[in-house]
């Protein structure tokens, strides 16, 4: 420990328990210095943690899922479904002849289940008032601050095929 | 009577360098918040920037508590 400190010829209980009242105001400062240098220690781990989180998150493999028949559901039409796992609502608006989006279906903010709005063509959150655009699934208004994250189709003939979630922490 | 006798000749520097070690600690939380929030929207790229500038913060403090313990012990032998 040398480093960390000078080595001292005095025996350690000395150190710690001065015998002067004098001395007594450096090792107060002292130990309240180490205190200070190992909270410094502890968010240094912390920043580290983050960064080994960072590195050791893999970016997930998506399943392939049929969601829906491409004319299942009529223009301005709904379903819901669950992807990429059974607890992942998602909901699936068709919003042109041939045109369809799908986003998951927990607000950003609370995780209330969003529905569409088909008279304002937006997504709205009944538990806090958010709005979602239904372009890119953008917050419009209201307390959520992230966007819904997009379940990316892909047309396999009739069919919709649910292929990744495109969000902004995925 | 001497308004600095011998035994107070540091405190002046260790309080000093424990204001320093405050002032980076501050700035060490805020950093740490600031990372993980960045972290948690799914900006990677600031984790490295985030622990390299948290360590260097971290041996500054290091330094100082080895400068107050480099006092604190020159100062006490003297007491004695």
């Amino acid at each position: 420990m040398s480093w960390f400190c000078k080595p001292s010829s005095v025996p350690l209980w000395r150190d710690e328990f001065p015998v002067f009242t004098a001395g007594e105001r450096y090792v107060s400062r002292r130990q309240f210095t180490k205190f200070l240098t190992l909270t410094s220690f502890g968010m240094l781990v912390g920043n580290l943690w983050i960064l080994a989180q960072s590195w050791s998150r893999r970016a997930p493999a998506w399943p392939r899922l049929r969601v829906a028949e491409a004319d299942e559901i009529a223009v301005g039409g709904v379903k819901t479904f669950s992807y990429p796992t059974a607890a992942d609502p998602c909901i699936l608006v068709r919003t042109g002849a041939d045109s369809y989006v799908a986003y998951s279906q927990k607000c950003t903010h609370l995780s209330c289940a969003v529905y569409y709005e088909k008279a304002r063509n937006r997504f709205e959150c009944p538990c806090h008032q958010g709005f979602f655009s239904i372009a890119d699934g953008s917050v419009l208004q209201g307390p959520p601050r992230r966007a819904l994250p997009r379940v990316a189709l892909e047309r396999a003939g009739g069919q919709l095929i649910a292929i990744r979630v495109e969000a902004e922490n995925a | 009577m001497n308004p600095n006798p011998p035994e107070n000749r540091g405190l002046t520097a260790i309080d000093g360098a424990m204001a320093l070690i405050v002032i980076l600690l501050i700035v060490q939380i805020w950093l740490l918040s600031a990372t993980l929030e960045s972290y948690l929207a799914g900006h990677r790229e600031a984790a490295i920037p985030g622990a390299i500038i948290s360590a260097i913060l971290f041996a500054a403090c290091l330094a100082l508590y080895r400068f107050v313990d480099r006092i604190d012990s020159d100062v006490r032998q003297d007491i004695k």
